[in-house]
C-alpha cells in the first residue's frame, strides 16, 4: 500500500499524466461512460422501432389496457394480414398489398431510367466537354436544391399538358426528372477520377461515344451504380408529396395509401395494423440497405480508380 | 514520300498561343522526338497530330493525305501514353485486342496477332490477368502491345518512360530502339528528357514556348546548337557558356573574356562563322566540357589553350569527375578520367579545346 501511495505521488508530481503506469481507473471509468453514452443513443434511436414492432403484435384489447413498452401477452400477426389484405383506404379495403405493387411498379423504373440518364450525362459532362458543359452541369446541380413545394404547380400543369395527369408513367416522369441531377451529380463526380487518357486511348483504338461508355466507364461503375441506386430507391419509395399531388386512385404509391389508412378511422382506432402497415411500407428501403450498404459507404468514399 | 507533315500548325487556348508555326516533315522509318521543358507545347502537338485536339489553323497530313478533320481512329495510328491508359476492367488480353474487337477484326486474326505481340514482347504469362496486377514496366509493355498490335502507319509515344524508375527505363529505352530498328517503324515520341532524345531519335525537335527551335539529328544538335537555349538544353552536364566579345590580336580575331582585371584569349580564327560580326561584338562562347580535359586526351591538330584554373567542385560518375572551375567569374565544367588527382581550391593545369566551340548572339541569342 505504501508503493502504491508514493507511485500516486510520483505521477501526481510529473508534469504530464503517466497513464500506462497508474492505477488505470481513469481511461476505464472514460471507456465506460462513453459505452454509456452510446448504449443510451442507440436506445433512443431504437425505441420507436421497438414500440411499432410490439404493437403491431399486440390485439388492441392489451394495446389499451396495457403500457407502451410492455412484451404482447400472446403474439397475434392479424393486424399484419389485416395492414396487407384488407385495412381500408378511404372506401376500398384491400389493404396495403395492391398499393406495394403500385410502388413496386413506379420505383423500379424510375430508379432505373434516372440512373442510365445518370450515367450518359455524367460520362458526357466529365469526358467529352463540349462549350456550356459546365453551365448545364451547374444548372442541374441547381436542380437537387430546388424544393419539391415549388415544382408542384408548374408539373402539375406540364403533365396535364402531356396527357400524363395521374398516371404511373407522369409520376415515373415526374420522379425522373427530380432524380436526374443527383444521379448526374454522383456519376459525374465519380468519372471525373477516372483518367482522361483512358478516353484518349480508346478513341485511337477506334471506340466512339457510347462504346467508350459501355465496355470501359459501366464496367468501372459498379460502386457509384450502387449508391446512385439506394438514394434513388429510397428517394422514390418514401415519397410522399409527389404520389399524393399526382396519382389517383388505384395508382397510389403506398406511402399514400399508408396515409389514407391510418387517417381513415371509423370507430376505434387501430393502432396495431397501423403500425404493421407502416412496417410493412418500410421493410424495402431497409432491404435494399441490408444488401447493399457495405458498397454505399465504399462508393461515397472510395472513387479513384486504380488501374 | 513523308509519312508525317505538319504545315504552318498553330494552336491557341484563347489568347495564348501554345504552337506557332509549327513545319515538321519526318519519312518513313524515322524515329522524332520532340523535347522541351514542361509546357513547351509538345504533348499538344502530338495530341494534335493524334487527332484528339483541334489546331487552331495549319494543316497535318498523314501519308500526304491532309487529315485536320479525320477522327483519330481513322488516322492509322497507335498512340502509348505516360499513365498507360491501360483498361483496368479488362485483361491483358482484352487491353491488347480492344481496338480489334471494336473494329471487328475476325476472331481469327485477333488472335494471332495477340501472340505475334505478346511473343514480341515476352508478355504471354501476363494475357490473363488485370492491369492492377501487374508492375510498371509490365503494364508499359502491355501499353506498347496495344500500340504494337494493328501495325499502324504511324506510333505516337506521349513520354512513355517517365513513370518507371531509372534502371527499368534505360532498358525500355532500348526496347523502343530495337523495336523500331527491327520493324521501321516510323515513330513520333515525346519527352523531356533530353539523354531520352538523344538516345532514342534519329531527329530531334527541340521546342521551347510553343516554337521549335531546332530540328535536326541529334549529333548535329549536339554539335552546332544553332541558339543557347539548344546549346543549354542538350548534354548534360550542359555546355559551358562564356560571355565575352570579338577582338583581333595579332590581326586575328580573338574571343576575349575578362573579369576584375585578367583578360583570357581564345583564337576564333578557325571558326565557321554562319553571321558577319561587328568589330568588338559581344559573344557568348560555348564549350562542352569533354572539351576542358588536362589535355592527356589532345585531339591531333586542334586548336587549343592551356590554363591555369582552380577547382571549386568536384562530381565523380565512376569513369569520369567533373570539375567546376572558377573562370572569369563564372563558372567551367570540364571533363576528367577518375583517375586523375584533382583537389579543390589547388591551381590545376586545364587544356581548353576549341575546335567544337559554338559562338552565339548575347542578344538574340542564336547561332552566328
Amino acid at each position: 500500500m505504501t508503493s502504491g501511495h508514493a507511485d500516486t505521488k510520483a505521477v501526481l508530481m510529473r508534469p504530464a499524466p503517466k497513464r500506462r503506469t497508474g492505477r488505470g481507473w481513469t481511461p476505464a471509468l472514460l471507456r465506460a461512460l462513453l459505452f454509456l453514452i452510446l448504449g443510451l443513443f442507440v436506445l433512443y434511436y431504437s425505441l420507436p422501432l421497438f414500440v411499432m414492432i410490439v404493437t403491431s403484435l399486440k390485439s388492441l384489447e392489451e394495446i389499451r389496457a396495457g403500457s407502451l413498452l410492455g412484451l404482447p401477452q400472446a403474439i397475434e400477426l392479424t393486424s399484419w394480414k389485416t395492414a396487407w389484405e384488407s385495412a381500408c383506404t378511404g372506401v376500398s379495403c384491400h389493404g396495403l398489398k395492391p398499393y406495394f405493387w403500385n410502388s413496386i411498379l413506379l420505383v423500379v423504373p424510375a430508379v432505373v431510367i434516372s440512373t442510365a440518364l445518370g450515367a450518359i450525362n455524367g460520362y458526357a459532362i466529365s469526358k467529352w466537354r463540349f462549350p456550356g458543359s459546365n453551365v448545364i452541369f451547374g444548372l442541374m446541380l441547381f436542380g437537387c436544391f430546388i424544393p419539391f413545394q415549388v415544382v408542384l404547380l408548374p408539373m402539375a400543369i406540364t403533365l396535364g399538358t402531356i396527357n400524363l395527369a395521374g398516371s404511373v408513367a407522369g409520376l415515373i416522369l415526374v420522379h425522373v426528372v427530380y432524380g436526374i441531377g443527383f444521379t448526374t451529380l454522383f456519376f459525374r463526380n465519380y468519372y471525373v477520377t477516372v483518367p482522361d487518357e483512358l478516353v484518349k486511348a480508346a478513341k485511337v483504338d477506334g471506340a466512339g461515344f457510347f462504346a467508350i461508355f459501355t465496355r470501359i466507364f459501366l464496367p468501372l461503375s459498379t460502386p457509384v451504380i450502387v449508391v446512385t441506386v439506394i438514394w434513388q430507391f429510397t428517394n422514390i419509395w418514401n415519397d410522399f408529396l409527389f404520389g399524393v399531388s399526382f396519382s389517383q386512385g388505384g395508382s397510389q404509391p403506398i406511402t399514400v395509401a399508408l396515409n389514407n389508412i391510418v387517417n381513415s378511422t371509423t370507430g376505434v382506432k387501430e393502432y396495431n395494423v397501423d403500425m404493421a402497415a407502416a412496417i410493412i411500407a418500410a421493410i424495402p428501403t431497409l432491404l435494399v440497405y441490408v444488401v447493399a450498404g457495405k458498397y454505399f459507404i465504399r462508393g461515397l468514399t472510395a472513387g479513384s480508380v486504380k488501374g | 514520300m513523308a509519312v508525317l507533315q505538319t504545315s504552318k500548325l498553330y494552336k491557341n487556348f484563347g489568347p495564348v498561343e501554345v504552337l506557332k508555326d509549327i513545319n515538321i516533315s519526318i519519312e518513313e522509318g524515322a524515329f522524332l522526338v520532340l523535347v522541351g521543358p514542361s509546357g513547351c507545347g509538345k504533348s499538344t502537338l502530338l495530341n494534335i497530330v493524334a487527332g484528339l485536339e483541334k489546331a487552331s489553323a495549319g494543316d497535318v497530313l498523314i501519308d500526304d493525305r491532309v487529315v485536320n478533320d479525320v477522327a483519330p481512329k481513322d488516322r492509322d495510328i497507335a498512340m502509348v501514353f505516360q499513365s498507360y491508359a491501360l483498361y483496368p476492367t479488362m485483361t491483358v488480353e482484352k487491353n491488347i485486342t480492344f481496338g480489334m474487337r471494336v473494329r471487328n477484326v475476325p476472331r481469327q486474326e485477333r488472335e494471332e496477332a495477340l501472340q505475334r505481340v505478346a511473343k514480341l514482347l515476352h508478355i504471354e504469362p501476363l494475357l490473363r490477368r488485370k492491369p492492377s496486377q501487374l508492375s510498371g514496366g509490365q503494364r508499359q509493355r502491355v501499353a506498347m502491345g496495344r500500340a504494337l498490335v494493328r501495325r499502324p502507319k504511324l506510333f505516337l509515344f506521349d513520354e512513355p518512360l517517365s513513370n518507371l524508375d531509372a534502371k527499368l527505363r534505360s532498358r525500355m529505352r532500348s526496347e523502343i530502339k530495337q523495336l523500331h530498328q527491327q520493324f521501321g517503324a516510323t515513330i513520333v515520341y515525346v519527352t523531356h528528357d533530353q539523354t531520352e532524345a538523344m538516345s532514342l531519335a534519329t531527329k530531334i525537335a527541340v521546342m521551347s514556348e510553343g516554337e521549335i527551335i531546332q530540328l535536326g539529328a541529334p549529333q548535329e544538335l549536339y554539335d552546332r546548337p544553332n541558339s543557347v537555349f539548344v546549346a543549354d538544353f542538350i548534354g548534360s552536364p550542359a555546355m559551358n557558356l562564356i560571355r565575352g566579345r570579338i577582338e583581333a590580336r595579332d590581326a586575328k580575331p580573338h574571343f576575349v573574356a575578362d573579369h576584375d582585371g585578367t583578360q583570357v584569349a581564345l583564337p576564333i580564327d578557325h571558326y565557321d562563322f554562319e553571321r558577319d560580326l561587328r568589330a568588338d561584338q559581344e559573344l557568348i562562347l560555348g564549350i562542352r566540357p569533354e572539351y576542358i580535359t588536362s589535355g592527356i586526351a589532345n585531339h591531333h591538330g586542334a586548336v587549343s589553350v592551356d590554363l591555369e584554373l582552380v577547382p571549386l567542385l568536384m562530381e565523380t560518375t565512376g569513369f569520369d569527375q567533373y570539375v567546376m572551375f572558377e573562370f572569369c567569374g563564372g563558372e567551367l565544367i570540364g571533363r576528367f578520367s577518375s583517375k586523375e588527382s584533382i583537389d579543390v581550391g589547388r591551381p590545376h593545369r586545364v587544356q581548353l579545346d576549341l575546335s567544337e566551340i559554338s559562338l552565339f548572339d548575347p542578344e538574340a541569342e542564336f547561332r552566328v
